[in-house]
């Protein structure tokens, strides 16, 4: 198993924004709604949805799903 | 139409006709708001969409109770919509392609790589990171996470990983977050610091 020289920089990248508690997958879509329509609005994140932002950062999946439902909201 | 989160919640779980034309309803909303979703994407038909609705009204009905009324019920609808269409479609586009292929080849490099052109001391130092990486990857992560980590960083969705696996994805979102911190970890006990390890990459 040979992990590039880009993959290893993206992986670095990954792991600098790793944090011992965060949301899972199924935790993130529980939390997205309400996080995207605080984004949407324009509002600071509110406390507890914090952990939705880190997770769009890190998951590639949560992070199309997102933008997808972005789109319906605007 | 029009109904506020608590009328939603009354009348789908109501009685039959109260739930029939409630069902009528967000069928159509979150119809229209997937194929808003998903405009302009490849394999995006009619009858995709309406496959699609259909499979998150289920399981939409199912987790009724786990709607704790912080958005718009239809926004809360619309996010497990996506998420059952957009799976669908990684799966299609996916479904030939074996674990292997992935982790052998470099065909499927995702879009993230970028190269940045350092000074010479500091291409000396990040040389050393990613060297201390490739080391820490072989001595501290087990092949499952190497596995995991490294489809996923080849573009692999997660639910396509999980299956070839017999997993899903939240326990394959685990693995790849225990690698990660094993490796921020390691790396910090290294001298590393994680900001460090981010820096010559523009986010
Ligand atoms: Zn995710």
């Amino acid at each position: 198993m040979i992990f590039t020289k880009e993959e290893i920089e993206n992986l670095l990248r990954l792991v600098s924004l790793t944090n011992d508690a965060e949301l899972n997958c199924e935790e993130c879509l529980a939390l997205v709604a309400e996080f995207a329509e605080q984004h949407l609005a324009g509002k600071s994140v509110s406390s507890g949805l914090e952990a939705v932002e880190r997770h769009l950062d890190i998951c590639d999946e949560c992070r199309e799903e997102f933008e997808a439902l972005k789109k319906t909201l605007s | 139409m029009g109904r506020e989160n608590k009328q939603w919640l009354r009348d789908l779980r109501g009685a039959v006709e109260d739930r029939e034309s409630a069902l009528t309803d967000l069928r159509d909303i979150v119809l229209r708001n997937l194929r808003k979703a998903l405009a302009g994407r490849a394999h995006v038909d009619d009858s995709f969409l309406e496959d699609s609705v259909q499979d998150a009204l289920l399981r939409i009905l199912d987790r009724l109770d786990q709607f704790q009324g912080r958005s718009q019920f239809v926004t809360w609808a619309t996010a497990i919509a996506i998420r059952v269409a957009l799976g669908e479609l990684r799966r299609s586009r996916w479904k030939d392609v074996s674990l292997d292929t992935v982790l052998e080849g470099t065909d499927h490099v995702p879009d993230r790589a970028i190269e940045t052109a350092p000074g010479p001391e500091e291409r000396f130092e990040r040389q050393a990171l990613i060297d201390k990486m490739l080391e820490l990857i072989e001595t501290d992560l087990t092949e499952r996470q190497r596995t995991v980590l490294l489809a996923e960083l080849r573009g692999m969705p997660q639910d396509e990983i999980a299956r070839h696996l017999g997993s899903n994805r939240n326990a394959v979102y685990k693995l790849t977050h225990d690698a990660r911190k094993k490796l921020k970890s390691a790396l910090q006990k290294a001298g590393y610091q994680a900001e460090e390890c981010a820096t010559t990459l523009p986010h």
